[in-house]
């Protein structure tokens, strides 16, 4: 059943999100790859196969700890190509501003837009400015679209169909910290806390597992809707069971607290530099290793792995030794995190 | 974490669990009454460790769910009228009215804020002179006084825009009216947080009329185990009495200062339950000396007929005879995206946690 109007929860990144693309979107723009329904879309142009994704950035507020929405903005779409097994090239990048926001902000989000773009050895090729009347948005949204390249042998890596019965999953670090650090900058500003949005690039720590022949099977970057809402859509799409040991799960303490304070599950807060990895258990050790050398994958751990029952489900075992079914996310958990 | 890592305590967890299994030598049924309860059993996949005798029942404790379809009603109607804001807590806004919700009149352009306390809707009011601010106030003696002191503040300061539409109602004329109407239980794993405001006195009739066992619980897995332990002793050593296993936080006398505000406050009224229609003295409405700030006194409004949903037997779940799954709408019409009954919206309703953890 559809809404009549669109509610915040439309852009939750989970099921109503996901009813809108489906009886909207991939309705009316239906073709083979937009129903693929990966995080970028593969392209065979002349016997290469490019990607190509695009995102947009309304986050709220613009700047919070750890990064703004400009790095935001290069982070997210990098990221979206590279865990599609693509090498990032390409940017665009566009601004709506609302009249009246200060250029000395603008070009901070600019800076930091290029020197993540640098670091993550992409370049911002193109561009759009629109200014709108005051009002008419709050302060600044951005879209970047980004291009890749993307090796034939990766190309199974975006939906997941070589996975098998006891791959491993993995994650890099520590989850929940950007979705609790908007929330922590949106209502404790008397209320000091030293938690870190992990908004990261992670192309480069997903090459170095790529290329030292690591069997990876599938990637997704944990945005929207937590860790959680990407293990119960990979189950779901694959048909395939998965259990998650909760223990395992590396959730950092100041995070943890204020997720039980206010009554988040860390499974389904948002990151912006987490990435969820199904590899052969025969790589699992490596892959681990590999992450751990580089910053971003200090924390690094095997979560779960894929198992021959409960198909079509992700089941997450609890610390205390229980057992149960993780879902995705329903309507929205917090709005305009990214 | 202080005081959460020693109470999921795997070690502990499992010893309560052999203990558990030993002593509950014959079928018993125990009903969590809070919703609190309900989210921790299923969070932590607690059923899938208990014996096969210990059937654990979801009680009628998730405030929002036991919230009346015409309260919705009516504070769609509120959140409709110009220069008016209503604040309310996150999960009252997605449950479903007759025809409309909290959710889509905000995205229809009223002004609907999620707070986390009365404090925040009490600031709203200060920095919003021109708008009237109503309060959404659901719950037990747990949220009440809160309300009840927030009101006292608003009467300090003579805040004339703020107001609170009350829903709120106390636990124990529905965990009577239950055995009443003929639920088979064998013990009630009593809500912690409302014996940390009322203390122990109101079940001491419980066990003495219906010969219930009675155990006040935390909510951190060891522990609901703990007094799923102690509730199965009583049964086995036929003792049916108050006991309090959430000791760190709730004493028998309860928390004096919060019991005053809620007398200051509020009367008792005649109230309606989801499930159990019309239980007598178990609603709080303000009294006349804060009618001021009553929302229903002081803004008339004109409010749709209450429409309720055909075959949505959440009244039967709350009353714990039927368990989600025997829904016709569960898991098809009704699901967590789309809820019908407001035991899907509330993520303490029974048919969410269902949904969510078990389906």
């Amino acid at each position: 059943m559809m809404e009549k109007n669109i509610l915040l929860g439309h852009g939750s990144g989970g099921k109503l999100s996901n009813e809108l693309i489906k009886n909207l979107f991939v309705k009316h723009f239906a073709n083979p790859i937009l129903s693929q329904q990966t995080d970028s879309a593969i392209l065979a142009i002349d016997h290469q196969n490019i990607t190509l994704t695009t995102d947009s950035y309304v986050v709220d507020p613009i700047f919070f700890p750890g990064g703004n929405i400009g790095k935001l903005a290069v982070c997210g779409t990098v990221n979206d190509l590279a865990v599609s097994g693509a090498t990032p090239m390409y940017l665009s990048a566009s601004f709506i501003i609302e009249e009246g926001f200060s250029i000395s902000d603008l070009e901070q989000i600019v800076i930091s837009m290029a020197s993540e773009a640098k670091n993550a050895g992409v370049k911002i090729v193109t561009g759009d400015t629109k200014v709108v009347n005051r009002g008419q948005c709050d302060k600044v949204f951005i879209n970047t679209s980004g291009v890749g390249v993307i090796d034939q042998k990766f190309l199974p890596i975006s939906t997941g169909s070589r996975i098998s019965v006891g791959d491993a999953v993995i994650i890099n670090g520590t989850i929940a910290d950007h979705g609790m650090t908007i929330m922590a900058a949106r209502n404790f500003g008397s209320f000091k806390t030293n938690i870190l949005s992990d908004c990261a690039c992670l192309n480069h720590l997903i090459k170095e597992i790529l290329t030292e022949g690591c069997d990876v099977k599938f990637m997704r970057d944990a945005t929207r809707g937590g860790i959680g809402t990407v293990l119960s859509e990979l189950a779901s799409q694959n048909g395939i069971g998965i259990e998650i040991d909760e223990s395992k799960v590396p959730v950092n303490k100041a995070v943890k607290g204020i997720c039980e304070l206010l009554g988040f599950d860390p499974f389904y807060v948002a990151n912006e530099g987490k990435v969820v990895v199904v590899v052969d258990s025969k790589s699992a050790a490596k892959a681990i290793d590999i992450m751990k050398k580089n910053p971003l994958g200090k924390d690094a751990a095997i979560i779960g792995e894929v198992i021959d029952t409960h198909q079509g489900k992700a089941i997450l075992k609890t610390s205390i030794g229980g057992k149960r079914i993780i879902d995705t996310l329903a309507g929205e958990q917090l709005p305009r995190i990214c | 974490m202080k005081y959460i890592d020693e109470f999921r305590d795997k070690q502990i967890v499992e010893l309560l669990v052999e203990k558990i299994s030993l002593i509950a030598t014959r079928e018993m049924a125990f009903m969590e009454v809070c919703g609190g309860h309900t989210w921790a059993i299923q969070k932590f996949g607690i059923p899938s460790l208990l014996p096969k005798t210990i059937k654990l029942l979801s009680g009628p404790g998730c405030p929002v769910c036991v919230t009346s379809k015409s309260y919705i009603d009516q504070a769609v109607a509120y959140s409709r009228l110009p220069d008016t804001i209503i604040t309310t807590f996150g999960d009252l806004i997605r449950v479903p009215g007759s025809t409309s919700s909290l959710n889509v009149e905000k995205s229809r352009g009223a002004d609907v804020r999620i707070v986390y306390s009365i404090l925040d809707a009490l600031q709203i009011a200060r920095s919003n002179p021109t708008k009237k601010v109503i309060f959404l106030g659901i719950g037990f003696e747990t949220t009440a006084p809160p309300t009840a002191a927030g009101i006292i503040n608003a009467a300090k300061e003579n805040l004339k825009n703020f107001f609170v539409f009350s829903a709120h109602k106390i636990m124990p004329p529905a965990m009577e009216a239950l055995i009443d109407e003929g639920v088979t239980i064998n013990g009630y794993i009593a809500p912690g947080h409302v014996s940390v405001i009322t203390g122990t006195s109101i079940y001491e009739d419980l066990p003495k009329k219906f010969r219930v066992g009675c155990v006040i619980s935390g909510f951190e897995p060891v522990d609901m185990l703990q007094s799923i332990y102690m509730l199965a002793k009583q049964i086995m050593e036929n003792r049916f009495e108050v006991e309090i296993q959430y000791k760190r936080a709730v004493t028998p006398q309860g928390n004096i200062k919060a019991q005053e505000a809620m007398r200051e406050v509020f009367a008792l009224r005649n109230d309606w339950w989801r499930g159990f229609g019309i239980l007598n003295n178990s609603g709080l409405c303000i009294n006349e000396k804060y009618a001021d700030y009553d929302a229903e006194r002081m803004i008339p409004v004109e409010v749709e007929e209450t429409k309720e949903e055909k075959g949505c037997i959440c009244g039967e779940i709350l009353k714990g005879l039927k368990n989600p799954s025997q829904c016709k709408l569960f898991g098809k019409v009704c699901t967590s995206s789309n809820p019908v009954g407001a035991c899907m919206v509330s993520h303490e309703g029974a048919c969410n946690a269902y949904f969510r953890f078990s389906k």
